[in-house]
């Protein structure tokens, strides 16, 4: 045994936070809106949930494997990633349909770019936008009290009216996790208290949206239709759980509001003018695109970094 | 409630409650004594006594080698053994004067000045030069050199630094509940030098205590004021304590007299009124020996040049062995290979930890979760600037303000993919800084 203490550079000490400590309370704040999930729409609800979170942690596993890496699955980024998948497809999506999605996001979007904190889009919103275009029917087929209804969104698309109180709650058709807002929120304000997100991606995104909705909508300043349009839809789910994702936006603060308005402004636009009521998950994954030029633009001050006359004057 | 902070910062384990309440004791040294020409900033100091010559406590061995450097006194009476490098705790070989103790103790006299207000502005600074006195919370950095600024008229604040922000460090704690009167005494010496300022005495809100007594004690003094802090590290920070008090920020460019403000911490301002008042070199100071591995944590009064070891003893040893040690403190602290090294005018601490958890560390991957960002007191991105860092970026890491880091280690601290993102900055900075020497 070496007599020699052990030396390093300072500090020496450290918090007990934990990457996958980080990843539980994710996992945590997901759980009103799946258990809303579940009661809403079944054990088929259910099961997709199982499935989707077994395939991206098995997808981890194998490609650690493969390529002879570390391995990652106990950080819990997987199961986080799998979660949010399956709370991002219809309840009725056939299961084997999951487990290609789950194989997309880890291993095309995630791990062909270097694993955790390397890729530049959100796995579980890559791999959404990958089932809504290989299986395009299947990932609209929204059914509930086993029939077939439309989301509120392409209720209202369609002229018909809805119901405010419904989508608050969650009674409507949609993804298994995107339509209770109450549920969303309950998870988003354990997110905060616990230091896990903060409110400038969330706040900065759905004050643009408003804002956005209020110029462009046609609708004017209808209550009604702003927060069916805030809460029939994916926004809530995206705004608090996919857009604050550590990995896919901006580290800087000033940038995480740009990043904000962003999301805010593109959900509005594909959902104003596009061929699709829906429009969350295009508009988060292309603001992922324009990190690193939003990072670019919004280095903060360092402190002190002030003009140099208004030091003197010790300006306050 | 109420207390006056900065942006950013983290909350470690304070780790206080082992020595606080063990009042200071002094240790005499039993073994040979050794002091480091270099043991402040600036030019090492030049030895004046040759192998084989007989010193006394208090008497000069070695003087200043320039304006920014400072004179070392003998702190024990004896014979000068040798002249050679020895280690240092930053794990440095550095030239240093060896004194075997002859166990007699014998002092120089010193002449006590009777009235400190009758001293003129040169008067006192070269008495603060003559006793050696420099920045005893760790920098080293000579005090005569900050006493002198080029506009004292525009001088506004000398911030007593009483944040000690460290976790597990109680000297300073001691020194303000037992010796309060010096400290007051030297904050009136460092005022009469700065006609336009006012004294501010800044604590940190987990010391009640000496908030209370300090500020009793202030009452009748019109240009001094007690400034409660909230606990958080680094709150003892220069940059972090002068905008704590005074609301003005600066950079790495800027020295605090460029806002107006000259801050001390508590054992140099004593160490100034040792120097003016009693006419006292600085020969001791007070630090803590603490951690979970010491039998006894407490604050100890030593002669400076002490090995480390002797103080080690004097706190009742070891409990457990120690995986570590570490000079100063567990955020900012130099980690040691050994206890034969010898206690300098900056070493304010010894921490003995049984565990090292960062050997138990394994870095993961960056999650970008921004939690460096919230912590930093300087506001600036650490994962960012670590990534530059161990790429060897150097354009980007000026251009992401590397250099405006002050390596309080914060970053390190909160990251939860636990990476060395202090180290890694600390590094570039140095490359980054040596370059710009060359050119």
């Amino acid at each position: 045994m070496s007599d020699l203490y052990h030396v390093s550079s300072s500090p020496h000490v450290r918090s007990k936070d934990t990457t996958s400590r980080i990843m539980l309370y994710v996992i945590i704040g997901l759980l009103p809106t799946s258990l809303f999930g579940i009661y809403n729409f079944g054990y088929k609800a259910l099961i997709l949930i199982l499935v989707t979170i077994a395939s991206c942690v098995a997808s981890e596993w194998v490609y650690n494997k493969i390529v002879h890496k570390k391995e990652t699955i106990s950080d819990l980024s997987a199961v986080v990633t799998g979660l949010l998948l399956a709370l991002n497809l219809p309840p009725t999506l056939p299961w084997w349909e999951a487990v290609i999605g789950g194989v997309v996001a880890i291993v095309v979007v995630k791990c062909l770019f270097g694993g955790l904190g390397q890729n530049f889009m959100n796995p579980a919103l890559g791999a959404r936008c990958f089932l809504l275009i290989a299986f395009a029917a299947d990932m609209t087929n929204y059914v509930i009290d086993s029939y077939t209804g439309a989301t509120p969104l392409a209720a209202m698309r369609n002229g018909e009216a809805v119901n405010t109180m419904d989508m608050l709650i969650g009674r409507t058709a949609g993804t298994i996790g995107e339509t209770s807002a109450i549920a969303i929120l309950i998870g988003a304000i354990f997110l905060i208290l616990m230091g896990v997100i903060d409110l400038r991606i969330p706040a900065s995104y759905i004050i643009t949206f408003i804002v956005f909705m209020l110029l462009f909508s046609g609708h004017g300043l209808d209550g009604n239709y702003i927060t069916a349009q805030l809460c029939g839809g994916g926004l809530m789910l995206g705004a608090f759980f996919m857009a604050t994702d550590y990995v896919t936006s901006p580290i800087t603060p000033r940038g995480q509001i740009l990043f904000g308005i962003c999301c805010g402004i593109l959900t509005g636009l594909f959902r104003t003018f596009g061929a699709n009521a829906e429009g969350v998950s295009f508009a988060i994954i292309l603001s992922n695109l324009l990190v690193p030029m939003i990072e670019k633009i919004t280095i903060p001050r360092a402190f002190g970094q002030v003009k140099e006359a208004k030091a003197k004057e010790g300006g306050k | 409630m109420g207390s006056k902070t900065f942006k950013g910062g983290v909350h470690p384990y304070e780790g206080k409650e082992l020595a606080k309440d063990q009042p200071i004791v002094e240790v005499l040294p039993k073994g040979d004594l050794v002091y480091p020409l270099s043991q402040h900033i600036g030019a090492p100091a030049t030895p004046v006594v040759a192998v084989g010559d007989k010193v006394q406590k208090g008497q000069k061995i070695a003087e200043a080698g320039g304006f920014v450097s400072s004179p070392i006194y003998a702190s024990a009476s004896g014979t000068v053994k040798a002249i050679e490098p020895r280690r240092v705790a930053v794990g440095d070989m550095v030239n240093a004067i060896v004194v075997e103790n002859d166990g007699a103790f014998s002092e120089v006299e010193y002449t006590a000045c009777d009235d400190v207000t009758a001293l003129s502005r040169e008067e006192i600074i070269n008495k603060v030069k003559e006793a050696g006195v420099v920045g005893m919370g760790g920098a080293g950095f000579p005090t005569h050199v900050k006493l002198s600024p080029k506009e004292p008229e525009k001088i506004e604040y000398i911030i007593a630094n009483c944040a000690e922000c460290e976790p597990y460090l109680t000297a300073d704690y001691r020194r303000m509940l037992e010796n309060p009167e010096e400290l007051i005494g030297g904050m009136k010496i460092i005022l009469q030098l700065f006609a336009n300022a006012k004294g501010v005495l800044g604590i940190e809100d987990n010391k009640p205590d000496c908030i209370q007594k300090l500020q009793e004690m202030v009452k009748d003094e019109p240009r001094i004021e007690v400034c409660a802090l909230q606990t958080k590290y680094p709150q003892g920070g220069e940059r972090q304590l002068i905008y704590a008090v005074t609301g003005r920020a600066i950079n790495s460019k800027m020295l605090p007299a460029d806002a107006g403000c000259i801050v001390d911490n508590v054992e140099t301002i004593i160490a100034i009124y040792h120097a003016v008042k009693l006419g006292r070199p600085v020969t001791n100071r007070v630090s803590t020996i603490t951690g979970d591995a010491i039998k006894n944590p407490g604050n100890f009064l030593y002669s400076i040049g002490t090995n480390y070891a002797e103080l080690v003893e004097a706190a009742g040893g070891f409990a457990t062995e120690p995986e570590k040690i570490i000079s100063g403190g567990p955020m900012m602290g130099f980690a040691m290979f050994g206890l034969d090294v010898p206690t300098t005018k900056t070493s304010s601490s010894l921490l003995c930890l049984t565990k090292d958890e960062v050997a138990l560390i394994e870095p993961s991957a960056c999650i970008n979760c921004g939690r460096c960002v919230e912590a930093c007191p300087e506001q600036l991105v650490p994962s960012r600037l670590a990534k530059f860092g161990d790429r060897g970026l150097s354009d980007e890491f000026e251009k992401w303000n590397g250099l405006e880091c002050v390596e309080c280690g914060s970053c390190s601290f909160v990251c939860p993919a636990r990476r060395q993102l202090a180290q890694s900055i600390k590094t570039m900075k140095k490359q980054v800084l040596a370059a710009k020497r060359k050119k």
